[in-house]
């Protein structure tokens, strides 16, 4: 298992590269540059010259990103162009923002859609299994703006007015609670669905009607012998779900007024900030790596045929090859 | 003490209908079963005996429910109980050992924890329940340690799985305990181990025993009264001795008839030839990656001749079969067939090579694809191999006849055949192209032994019409009702290699020698043996 890990988080460097590779070169073929904003339309020649020299925007571009490959790889995720901090320092605050976000939303939607696809599994084509599947369809095929909007007319100040809509540096806990339910709406669908097809799957399996015959216990059938055959395949899917928060935030940021990344990396692109676009980008796809991983971890960690093997005999665990 | 006291179990007009659409599935079965005795149920699949089996436990299969008659247990009506009575029956009194263990234990829990839940005494210490998990382990003669109860069912062989659940079911020391088909899947010496296991604990702890087969050889060597089941009616019930010697109903003596014999003379001796052998295989070595499966293989068929390549599960044999017809590849040695040699790959051998070497699948089930009629499965090939027929209506309707199907079976679905029907589907398909050598893989193994005796009849009419036959088995009793010469495989060589007849009678190889002795030895009394299938 170690070694899969370590095989793992190779690859996941490697995307990380390649990531970098493409969003640099994306950052290229926009048109204008970091100079020209920073100074506006009024800006002498003069000046643009000596900003583009101190920016080393002069430079070929692959020296550029080799100098910016050489800062990463030293730590140093460079300087924003536009406000001369490093960006570091300038992304701590607003990714502690999007984390707390992203966290909340995954603490909401996950044992709750798990929750709501085993009960549906359980009151299979019974009143409460369709409607569930009707209301994660309805879910699904809404982007999640829309989602926040509606949840804005009905549950904010248009409506109800329980909630604030916007978020304010002075406003209390109950700001996130809004963009928090909008992203948990948005992710849950797919968990749901996934965790009703296969408790469906495990419920009608021998070893449930086996365990049921012994005469155990409807809560201990269903603990102690579905959901953990359960978790494998599901685990699959709400990774996935998790790491789609990582961009799915952007959005939701921007609807919430929330300062997180997602509206960092807006202000960047227009600015042609590139070392600021490169760093937020990479920190949202070294989230999905990692939240992916994870899964995959807990997928094997569910499955005793390959967690024995792999403590058994440690060098065969890279060739396992994950079963959903 | 009169006999009846000792009636643990009493079923009385048991019917158990389907829903919606109120068939039955049981009709008023009546049966009773004495403490230390085993009942075996036997019929077909399809004849309702799991659904019987079942019921003695209060549980009735999605959209089933039980219309009339009633279950006793010890005197109580099953049909009494309320839904917490009936977890309470489960388990203590009545308990269930499933045909599969495989999917029957949960592959995410420990022995340890599957093996505790079963025993529901609560007065029980920890300690005390653990003792007697270890013990009711060593009465089936499994390891007791803390090791083995660590264990995760994927890491026990399939009798050690059985085991495993033959010592659940009797870990809470009930009055009846329901057998449905626990050895099918498993080769005949652990089956013999298994067997012997069951017989001895009903015996000890004084259970009424309920064995559910379709297997008559089984139930006669273990059963101390037969219940025949037939289209969801029980037919003919008595003491195991009586039914054998006299059995009155006609579908007894089909059952009795279709379990193949074990000593015979093979069928017909072999011929020695003068001319080539059709398939010759020498020296064969193959595996899968570093691992060695078979070693120094020797095998040859002539024309109209059947060779079985006998050996239990792991022993090599389809690799064998899969390395002639192509779908293995890494293998080294000689392969001939008609005196040319045979590419490894089936890509690389030519379409008439192809075509003269068919292959039959072991699971009809799975073999073949639920989307297609009849008639374009048998097609299919047959366009690949052959060419474009000009009548293809008589080109399916001669393997149809070939297999022992009426053309009329052209236009169904699988899903719309039995599973006798089915294999013979595969083996329409696979003589459609006129082969001269048929590999057949296992392929009565997932049948009924009433099914497996046609198909083998079927077999001996293909091969007596001039067809060569690999038949790849691991059920002896086979073996001397369809083959001319045996090749005993074990541990990826070949042990003992000779005509049918010779090994039979003397088998030289101790490997040999056990297999026929733990093969339940059927010799049917009545006197109806005359009309065994041939």
């Amino acid at each position: 298992m170690t070694r899969l890990i370590a095989v793992r988080l190779l690859f996941g460097a490697l995307t990380l590269w390649a990531v970098s590779v493409v969003v640099f070169a994306a950052t290229q073929a926009l048109p204008g540059d970091a100079a020209q904003l920073i100074l506006g339309r009024d800006a002498t020649p003069e000046r643009l010259e000596a900003l583009r020299d101190q920016l080393n925007l002069h430079q070929p571009v692959a020296v550029q990103y080799t100098q910016w490959l050489q800062g990463l790889l030293q730590g140093d995720l460079g300087t924003s162009f536009s406000n001369r901090q490093p960006v570091a320092d300038f992304l701590e605050s607003p990714l502690r923002n999007s984390l707390t976000l992203m966290g909340l939303a995954a603490l909401v939607a996950t044992p709750a859609s798990l929750a709501v696809g085993a009960f549906s599994a359980l009151r299979r084509d019974r009143g409460f299994d369709h409607t569930s599947s009707l209301g994660t369809l309805v879910l699904a095929s809404v982007p999640e703006f829309v989602v926040g909007i509606l949840l804005i007319l009905v549950l904010g100040p248009g409506g109800l007015d329980l909630f604030a809509s916007v978020y304010s540096r002075t406003g209390g806990p109950d700001q996130w609670i809004l963009p928090a339910l909008t992203l948990a709406l948005a992710v849950a669908p797919p968990i749901v669905r996934m965790m009703r097809a296969t408790m469906i799957e495990v419920l009608e399996s021998e070893y449930v009607q086996q365990a049921r015959l012994k005469g155990l216990d409807e809560r201990v059938v269903l603990w102690r012998h579905a959901a953990p055959n359960a978790i494998g395949p599901v685990a699959q899917v709400i990774a996935l779900q998790l790491a789609w928060l990582a961009g799915g935030v952007v959005a939701v940021e921007f609807l919430f007024n929330i300062p997180g990344i997602g509206k960092v990396l807006m202000d960047a692109i227009a600015n042609r900030d590139v070392p600021l676009i490169q760093a937020v980008v990479l920190l949202i796809a070294g989230i999905y790596i990692l939240v992916n991983l994870l899964a995959d971890v807990i997928g094997l960690a569910a499955n005793p045929k390959v967690r024995v093997s792999a403590r058994r005999a440690a060098p065969r665990a890279g060739k396992v090859k994950v079963t959903t | 003490m009169t006999r009846s006291e000792h009636t643990v179990l009493r079923v009385d007009d048991l019917t158990v209908i389907g829903r919606p659409s109120h068939v039955e599935i049981i009709s008023d079965v009546s049966v009773s079963v004495r403490r230390g005795e085993i009942l075996g149920l036997v019929g077909e699949s399809g004849s309702g005996k799991t659904t019987l089996g079942l019921s003695l436990l209060a549980h009735c299969k999605r959209a089933t429910a039980i219309a009339r008659g009633r279950v006793e247990v010890d005197g109580s009506d099953l049909a009494t109980l309320s839904e917490k009575g009936v977890r309470r029956l489960r388990g203590r009194a009545v308990a269930y050992i499933p045909q599969s263990p495989a999917s029957a234990l949960n592959p995410a829990l420990r022995l340890r924890t599957q093996l505790g839940e079963a025993l529901h005494d609560a007065s029980l210490s920890r300690a005390a329940a653990l003792e007697r998990v270890r013990e009711v382990l060593r009465e089936v003669a499994l390891p007791d340690d803390d090791r083995f109860l660590r264990r995760y069912p994927h890491q026990l062989s399939g009798g050690q799985q059985q085991r495993v659940a033959i010592a659940m079911a009797f870990i809470g020391r009930p009055d009846v305990i329901v057998l449905d088909e626990p050895t099918t899947g498993l080769d005949v010496t652990t089956q013999a181990h298994v067997l012997e296991t069951i017989r001895r604990m009903t015996r000890e702890y004084g259970t009424a025993g309920v064995y559910i087969s379709h297997d008559m050889a089984v139930v006669a060597d273990l059963a101390d009264e037969i219940a025949v089941m037939y289209r969801g009616r029980l037919v003919e019930r008595g003491r195991t001795d009586e039914v054998m010697a006299e059995p009155r109903h006609a579908y007894t003596r089909r059952l009795l008839s279709a379990v193949p014999l074990l000593r015979t003379d093979g069928h017909g001796p072999a011929e020695e030839t003068e001319e080539p052998p059709l398939l010759r295989v020498s020296a064969l070595t193959a595996g899968y990656g570093r691992t060695r499966v078979l070693e120094g293989i020797d095998v040859s068929v002539s024309r109209g001749e059947c060779v079985a390549l006998l050996g239990e599960s792991g022993s090599g044999k389809t690799t064998l079969s899969r390395s002639v017809a192509g779908l293995h590849h890494q293998f080294t040695g000689g392969m001939l067939f008609d005196g040319r040699p045979l590419a490894r790959s089936a890509y690389r051998r030519t379409p008439e090579q192809r075509r003269r070497v068919q292959y039959v699948f072991q699971n009809p089930y799975e073999a073949l694809n639920p989307r297609k009629r009849v008639r374009d499965q048998i097609l299919g090939p047959y366009r690949h191999l052959v060419g474009r027929p000009d009548d293809p209506e008589r080109v399916v309707a001669e393997a149809l006849e070939r297999a022992a199907l009426s053309s009329s079976y052209a236009d169904r679905f699988p899903e719309q055949l039995s599973g006798g029907e089915r294999q013979r589907v595969c083996i329409a398909r696979a003589v459609a192209t006129g082969p001269d050598l048929m590999v057949c893989d296992e392929i009565t193994s997932a049948l009924d032994v009433s099914v497996q005796a046609e198909i083998v009849t079927l077999l001996r009419n293909l091969q007596d019409a001039g067809m060569a036959l690999l038949f790849v088995t691991h059920n002896i009793a086979l073996v001397s009702n369809i083959a001319q010469r045996v090749a005993v495989l074990n541990q990826g060589r070949i042990v003992e290699y000779g005509p049918v007849g010779r090994v039979m009678a003397e088998p030289r190889h101790e490997y040999t020698r056990a297999l026929i002795a733990d093969t339940p030895d059927f010799q049917p009394s009545f006197a109806a043996t005359a009309d065994q299938v041939r």
